[in-house]
């Protein structure tokens, strides 16, 4: 059970990161496929807008993953990362040029720029999925042994399997991105986005059910015993659940309730998921279980806590964020200032500030550089921290308060000075 | 124990020094980027506070550009820290497959802490006026403190691999494990966290007031640059000299724990009692050329003694060694650095305390320009130390390098990729904070002069 559990986790990151992550990679998707003109312009900026202030909250669902899984299961991260190793690379590569669209982006707002970014970062939002569902695909498919590069650097991945879950996860970004989109848009009060991104959802959205089912006949003939299992085993109630949640889906944005829609979207993908892990247990790759992949006892209960305590913190905050972009306010008295220019030089008191910082600097090379107790260190580092920021206190409210006193120097005579 | 249990081998890796090399780039992108994530929001978050008290917009506007330039660079942290943990099972799985469960935990609670970092930047800079002042100003406070709990976490990890404990090893295999006494219950982890923590601001402090010192050479320096100087600079000046005692620290942990790095540092063949120390000069058969000798100065510096024993390289044989003018050039390029920023922090306190206000002359701004690439360098040249330092051990005395490395092809199409990539988002990165550097200046007119 210990064993299972950090399983469980990656599993369920992996639900996050294909639900929020994934929504990320379609908005470069629906970018790419904009087209031209003013109305394209103003769907590729939407699209921005929207994923800005969340997909890097969104990714770091990829780092818990992996995280946990290297160690939980060490042996098994290993070897995936081996004989994976291009499609992985591939995977890391589109990261960074997806994230570097949204660095570059905020150094502009030219059209002409602004179009020649997205066309180049979106089609790194097509690799990316594609090459991590062609991981997933290579899994599932059992073409990843254990060992350090053992399987096949590009049948593994290349395969009928790998290729499906890949375009499957391209699909599936695209339209939980219009999903996530046309609600924003209803958010913001733009009729016509809304109507965009929901004709683009419930395309997407039966496209991507017609893949997943078609894909049935491709798990058939490419990876029967998974197929079995889905079909005729166990995992049979996760495929049911899946396609119900699905169809359930698209009735939902056809109603325009795009905030149902998103979580039984997330349904559908954690079903099918939880459907793959059912399947193969108790297998992690071929030949390895999940017993014996799995970490010492200790590690697995110190992750186990960590996870439970990180939960607690994280799904509050990522509530507040997502109730923030996508009410747009969560808290609607703003006050003014308090304006009291005075009051910062009197409250921080330079002088008695400027003494103590002294006395912390002399005690911390003291305790720091003569003594040799390791107490004596733990002191002496806390002093010296403290030298810094009273010296601060007292130096930075004063230099900006004689600043405009200070006399120009040779040359001064910026036009754009906000000072004089 | 099953037959599985060590599935992964030790391979032989022909581009063995590629993949170190790859590593090694995707560690000096990141590394610099990071030292901004963990002290930048400190200081907008102090700038918005300053607004907050005065009212003054000059503070506000201060903060909103400090803010988006943080989010750009926060950006590229993000996806070149991903690349990283993706590299950790790319590059080294064998030292991932065997130690995962050993020093994995530091990373996964790492997890959150960029969780939480990355919600917050999320919130505010989403929130700047969506939320009430004070509401605003609290959403920053998270991203602080997760700054400074992901480097505990990573440095733990690097601590780890320095002197690791926690574990024992039967065959092949780790036993006994026990995560966080490995992790944080390791002497060696403190100067480390101490001495990154402050290296992130004594980087973003120089760095930023040289964009401002530059600005300032070019005659750009009305109220709003001095007060944009008078911040980081501040920081940078008080952090400089408190690194220097922070490094001494530094180097009496690595002499009484790892004492072959110590040879390295200095190029100490034979175990020597009141051993020299060596400015400059160059490491070859076994002795240190062309050096400005310091009689026992190593014995002073090392333990703080005068005739101290200073254990030699060659109590190792040549295959334990690491490459001596790497660690040692890279340390004296860090010390040197460090040195002449430290005094140029004392300089800029002397005229802060003694005339009340900033310096005048230009020599000091020039030297300001300086200093933010020096800085930069100064914390590179400290990784290298410790990396190189560490060779040929990836963790030290109980795997080598050689041993990590992935048994896959493709590593020097990866490296010349990853290389060009790194270019491309290099140029990238510097178009984009020189259009946010030029964007014009929107203090509010009708609030000025407040
Ligand atoms: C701005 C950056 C900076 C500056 C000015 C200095 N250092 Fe440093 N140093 C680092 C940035 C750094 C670092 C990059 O942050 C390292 C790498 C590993 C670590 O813990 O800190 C480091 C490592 C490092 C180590 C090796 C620690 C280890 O292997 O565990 C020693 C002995 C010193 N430093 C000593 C010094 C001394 C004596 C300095 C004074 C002049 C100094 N450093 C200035
Ligand atoms: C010097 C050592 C390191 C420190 C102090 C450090 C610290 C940080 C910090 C503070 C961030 C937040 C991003 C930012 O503010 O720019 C970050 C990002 C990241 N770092 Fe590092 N890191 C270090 C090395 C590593 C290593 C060795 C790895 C590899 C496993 C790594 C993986 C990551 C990842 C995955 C991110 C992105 C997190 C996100 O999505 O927000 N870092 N790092
Ligand atoms: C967790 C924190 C870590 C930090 C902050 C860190 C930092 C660095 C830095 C700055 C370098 C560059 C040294 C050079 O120029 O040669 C480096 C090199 C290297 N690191 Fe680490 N590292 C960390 C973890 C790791 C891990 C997990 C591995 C994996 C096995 C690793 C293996 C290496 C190797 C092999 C090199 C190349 C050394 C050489 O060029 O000789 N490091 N590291």
């Amino acid at each position: 059970m210990l064993q299972a559990l950090p399983l469980a986790f990656c599993l369920a990151g992996l639900t996050f990161y294909t639900v929020l992550g994934g929504a990320d990679f379609g908005a470069g998707f629906w970018q790419l496929f904009a087209g031209r003109g003013p109305h394209a312009e103003e769907v590729r900026e939407h699209a921005h807008h929207s994923m800005a202030p969340v997909w890097e909250a969104n990714h770091v669902w990829l780092i818990f993953v992996i995280t946990v899984f290297w160690t939980a299961y060490p042996t098994a991260f290993g070897s995936i990362f081996t004989t994976l190793s291009l499609p992985l690379f591939i995977a890391a590569v589109g990261i960074i040029m997806r994230g570097a669209a949204y660095a570059l982006r905020s150094g502009t707002d030219k059209p002409v720029e602004l179009r020649s970014i997205d066309m180049l970062f979106s089609i790194s939002s097509l690799l990316t999925p594609f090459a991590l569902g062609a991981c997933v695909g290579a899994i599932a498919s059992e073409r990843v042994p254990a060992g350090n590069a053992i399987g096949d650097r590009f049948s593994s991945w290349l395969n009928p399997t790998s290729i499906l879950v890949g375009v499957l996860a391209v699909a599936t970004s695209s339209y939980l991105a219009a999903v996530y989109l046309a609600a924003d848009a209803t958010r913001s009060g733009d009729p016509a986005l809304e109507r965009a991104f929901r004709a683009r959802a419930l395309g997407s959205g039966l496209l991507t059910g017609a893949i997943a089912v078609g894909g049935l006949a491709v798990l058939h003939s490419d990876a029967h015993s998974l197929y079995h299992q889905l079909v005729a085993g166990d995992a049979v109630i996760t495929l049911i659940v899946s396609i119900l949640a699905g169809s359930a889906t698209l009735a939902l944005v056809f109603e325009r309730r795009f905030e149902a829609a998103r979580y039984s979207a997330a349904l559908a993908v954690a079903a099918i998921i939880a459907g793959w892990a059912l399947a193969r247990w108790p297998t992690l790759l071929p030949g390895l279980s999940v017993q014996q992949a799995a970490a010492p006892h200790d590690t697995l209960v110190a992750l186990v806590v960590a996870v439970l305590a990180g939960a607690a913190i994280l799904f509050p905050s990522l509530a507040l964020l997502f109730r923030l972009a996508l009410t747009g306010r969560f808290d609607t008295t703003l006050a003014a200032p308090k304006i009291s220019t005075g009051e910062l030089l009197s409250a921080s008191m330079p002088k008695l500030n400027a003494r103590v910082a002294g006395a912390c600097l002399i005690a911390g090379v003291g305790l720091l550089n003569v003594a040799e107790a390791s107490w004596a260190h733990a002191l002496g580092v806390l002093s010296l921290f403290a030298f810094i920021v009273l010296g601060f206190l007292a130096l930075v409210p004063g230099a900006l308060a004689d600043a405009g006193a200070q006399p120009q120097p040779p040359g001064g005579r910026h036009p754009a000075d906000p000072g004089r | 124990m099953s037959p599985f249990a060590a599935a992964l081998a030790p391979v032989h890796q022909q581009y063995l020094l590629e993949a170190r090399q790859m590593q090694t780039l995707s560690f000096v992108v990141h590394i610099p980027l990071v030292a901004f994530g963990i002290s930048f929001p400190a200081m907008v978050l102090f700038v918005e506070w300053l607004h907050l008290r005065t009212g003054d917009p000059l503070y506000a506007t201060l903060a909103r550009r400090w803010s988006r330039v943080l989010v750009a660079l926060f950006t590229v942290g993000v996806i070149t820290g991903t690349l990283l943990s993706f590299e950790m099972g790319l590059l080294w799985p064998h030292f991932t497959a065997t130690f995962g469960s050993v020093f994995g935990l530091g990373f996964a609670i790492e997890g959150f802490s960029f969780f939480t970092e990355a919600i917050f930047i999320g919130i505010y800079i989403y929130g700047w006026d969506r939320l009430s002042p004070r509401a605003h100003l609290a959403s920053g406070i998270p991203i602080v403190i997760a700054g400074f709990t992901g480097s505990l976490t990573v440095i733990s990890v690097n601590a780890w691999m320095n002197h690791p404990g926690g574990f024992r090893l039967v065959a092949g295999k780790v036993v006994d494990v026990h995560p966080l006494k490995a992790l944080f219950g390791n002497g060696y982890l403190w100067h480390e966290l101490v001495h990154m923590y402050i290296a992130g601001y004594i980087v973003s402090g120089f760095v930023i007031a040289a964009v401002y010192a530059f600005g300032r050479l070019r005659g750009r320096w009305g109220r709003y640059e001095r007060t944009a100087i008078a911040v980081p600079l501040t920081i940078a000046a008080l952090a400089a000299p408190v690194q220097v005692l922070v490094g001494d620290w530094a180097g009496r942990e690595v002499a009484t724990h790892q004492p072959i790095k110590l040879a390295a540092i200095e190029g100490l063949t034979k175990t020597t009692r009141g051993a020299p120390e060596h400015v400059l000069g160059w490491y070859t058969e076994g002795q240190v050329k062309y050096g400005i000798e310091i009689p026992h100065g190593l014995s002073l510096l090392a333990f703080h003694s005068w005739n101290a024993t200073v254990q030699g390289l060659d109590t190792v044989p040549p295959s334990q060694r690491p490459p001596v003018n790497v660690v040692r050039i890279s340390f004296q390029t860090m010390v040197g650095i460090g040195t002449l920023l430290a005094l140029l922090g004392l300089i800029y306190l002397l005229v802060r305390i003694r005339r009340r206000r900033l310096p005048e002359s230009t020599w000091f701004y020039g030297a300001v320009v300086l200093a933010g690439p020096l800085a930069v360098i100064a914390l590179i040249a400290g990784w290298v130390t410790t990396e190189v330092g560490r060779q040929p051990w990836v963790v030290y005395r109980v795997m080598p390098t050689a041993d990590a490395v992935t048994g896959a092809s493709g590593i020097p199409v990866g490296y010349a990729t990853l290389a060009v990539v790194y270019l491309l988002l290099a140029c990238g990165v510097a178009w984009v904070l020189r259009r946010l550097a030029r964007a014009p200046l929107d203090i509010v007119p009708e609030q000025r002069g407040v």
